[in-house]
């Protein structure tokens, strides 16, 4: 505790193996944290535990398995209501007076319904279709679909279609890789992204921090947003897109804005946001042009006008109490595409109380905005993607049957990559090269490899999910949309079951 | 030349300087195979090192050039290029002169940990892949053919004539 404060008890213990350590120094090249160094006298390598951030890297890297790195086992005396971390917490801000900052999605104990909802399976009565025999799709359509289709038929008896369709994505994996800006990732994940999202026939979406000038030959498989900041947005920034997202909020910290530190912004970044180097990229919390429907009307026809009426656009929300109103108004000032992003999902840096205490679970709101629109009988004019918390394909499922039309994944793809959640992202150090902008740490994350994994799990999703709506007698995936009687709850009150729209686990149809 | 040869090459803007190369270099020329046995009890040494620089590095190993100065530099005949395009050492009559270590302008040839012989990269003939390249977690190795690959040592400059 030399020269340490209250708040410094090691939250990780390291474990080293001295029979297994062969002094490679892999992990004492490794640690960012500089955790872990070398004893040349005693030709050892120890840890600094107060330094370890618990992300596991030198665990990973280690070539014999030397080194476990564990959660400490005697924190502070067990109190079931004062936990360690929030007395850590306590501690830290008596030291510092700041606001808690930290990365990542809310790791809370809040119920998490997708737990709680069961999928249907054919048996006897209703045959099940086996995927790996019979076509099943899983091809999306993004984007307003018309109220009626007229269909002319000529002398000839051959069909013409009158109405005019508006300009839709199309994914065919209803997954998406979720807007994570550059500067808050480095540049090579954005490659990554980008490249998966290209071979796989998805998107994926650049957040705010504009879309590097190496990457707009992927310009048709990305979604480019445009958030309160207007960093990078350009003429030719909307044009290269296949769609543009208007962002309003984030999952992880509704109603607040972000703070990219100008320690970070170098010069690919500063080119790209268009801002000098070295200066501080802040977001305002609001967009200081949206304070009404009407004007984010005015936005959304900006954007439309902007770029031909031929792109989708769409307006990103964090999922609030008042979301299905909200969403209505969204949907009525001409948005394509709503984009709801729940109280599970993750961000680069927000203070830990905002992303612990506020929001609603993705899984509520997919569900009363998707009624709301229904019973408003404007659920054709938009396509609702699901964001926040997705974590495997039976989560995708499970929302799509709810009502969603498709899904933005971001922490699993970061998993994907190496991520082991944890939740620094905003030091600037990230261990595993995600989140980091310094140039040779960046290194460990080859776009290549990266691509490779996304793809997998893509592919792995894909796969999941055919056998599921095969399971389900479903060969088309949206045949499943909204399909709330293909779920069962179990162990949810009848409030949140009404809500859900969804019966309790036995009830028949 | 037709004894164009698979090398290992690094790439930098991959290396991250984990030195796990140098860690499978060694235990894939111990004689225990087994990393802990290796470093143990062995006498680990390693054919591929990595070179950091603070903020840049890559993992250097024999280029197997296509006209070594090792070869030619050898007395004995015990450095020699293969047919196939590798540059090996038959220890058996190597005595441990050492012109090849001071002779490489890489720093590829070492001598051989616990014994008067030279030591260098032998591209692992008991494997597909060099077991530097397999190691690898980030793809900075590859292990590649390309065109003949015959190397110039810069010109020493010469210092001019002052007169007076």
């Amino acid at each position: 505790m030399l020269y340490k404060s209250l708040s410094s008890f090691p939250v990780f213990e390291l474990e080293r193996d001295y029979d297994k350590c062969i002094v490679c120094g892999c992990c004492v090249q490794q640690c960012t944290y500089d955790a872990t160094y070398y004893l040349p006298y005693a030709k050892k390598v120890i840890t600094d535990e107060h330094k370890c951030v618990g992300c596991k890297r030198c665990e990973a890297m280690c070539p014999t398995g030397a080194i476990k790195v564990r959660a400490v086992s005697n924190e502070f005396k067990h109190n079931a209501y004062w936990d360690a971390r929030t007395i850590r917490d306590i501690y830290k801000q008596a030291d510092q007076g700041g606001v808690i900052l930290t990365g990542g999605g809310n790791d809370r104990r809040f119920r998490v319904y997708w737990d709680h909802l069961l999928i249907d399976a054919c048996q006897v009565t209703n045959p099940s279709i086996d995927p790996l025999r019979e076509p099943m799709e899983l091809r999306t359509f993004l984007g307003r679909k018309p109220d009626a289709l007229k269909i002319e038929y000529d002398e000839n008896g051959e069909p013409d279609l009158k109405t005019e369709l508006y300009p839709n994505l199309v994914a065919e994996v209803p997954v998406i890789f979720a807007p994570m800006s550059y500067g808050a990732l480095n540049l090579n994940m954005h490659k990554a992204m980008a490249a998966a999202a290209d071979a796989m026939g998805t998107y994926w979406n650049t957040g705010e921090g504009s879309l590097h000038r190496d990457l707009y030959k992927y310009g048709h498989c990305t979604i480019v947003q445009v958030a309160s900041g207007r960093f990078g947005v350009s003429a030719e920034y909307l044009k290269v897109a296949a769609a543009v997202e208007i962002k309003i909020g984030q999952g992880a910290k509704p109603g607040i804005g972000g703070h990219l530190p100008g320690e970070k912004v170098d010069e690919e970044i500063s080119k790209t946001r268009m801002i000098p180097v070295g200066s501080d990229a802040l977001s305002p919390a609001p967009h200081h042009d949206i304070y009404s429907i009407e004007d984010l009307r005015q936005l959304i026809y900006a954007i439309k006008e902007a770029t031909n009426y031929e792109k989708p656009v769409s307006v990103k929300i964090a999922a609030v109490h008042n979301v299905a109103a909200i969403a209505s108004g969204i949907a009525r000032a001409g948005a394509d595409i709503i984009v709801l992003d729940g109280f599970r999902g993750g961000t680069g840096a927000s203070p830990a109380i905002v992303r612990d205490y506020v929001g609603i679970p993705v899984e509520i709101a997919i569900a009363v905005v998707d009624q709301r629109l229904r019973d408003e009988g404007i659920r054709n004019w938009v396509s609702i993607i699901a964001a926040g918390g997705i974590r495997n394909s039976a989560d995708v499922i499970k929302a799509i049957a709810l009502g969603a039309d498709g899904v933005y994944i971001g922490t699993a793809a970061l998993l994907a990559v190496g991520c082991t959640l944890c939740h620094k992202c905003y030091t600037g150090k990230c261990a595993w090269g995600i989140t980091t902008n310094d140039p040779y740490i960046a290194n460990r994350l080859n776009p290549e490899i990266a691509a490779e994994r996304l793809i997998n799990l893509l592919k792995g999703w894909a796969h999941e999910m055919k056998e599921m709506l095969g399971l389900m007698g479903i060969n088309a995936i949206e045949s499943l949309k909204g399909n709330r009687l293909r779920l069962r709850a179990v162990g949810l009150t009848k409030e949140e079951m009404d809500i859900l729209g969804v019966l309790p686990a036995g009830e028949g149809l | 030349m037709n004894h164009r040869i698979k090398r290992v090459y690094p790439i930098e803007e991959n290396c991250m300087g984990c030195r796990l190369c140098e860690v499978a270099c060694a235990i894939e020329h111990s004689e225990f195979k087994d990393p802990i046995m290796t470093f143990f009890n062995g006498k680990p040494q390693s054919f591929t090192t990595v070179e950091v620089d603070r903020n840049f590095s890559f993992s250097l190993n024999c280029r197997h050039c296509d006209e070594p100065y090792c070869v030619e530099a050898c007395i004995t005949g015990a450095m020699h290029k293969e047919p196939d395009g590798r540059v090996i050492v038959y220890e058996d009559i190597c005595v441990g002169c050492y012109m090849c270590v001071v002779s490489c302008p890489w720093g590829a040839v070492n001598p051989k940990e616990g014994a008067k012989k030279a030591a260098k990269c032998d591209l692992c003939p008991d494997r597909e892949l060099p077991a530097c390249v397999q190691a690898c977690p980030n793809r900075a190795l590859v292990f590649d053919t390309t065109e003949e690959l015959v190397f110039e040592l810069p010109e020493e400059e010469e210092e001019p004539f002052v007169e007076g």
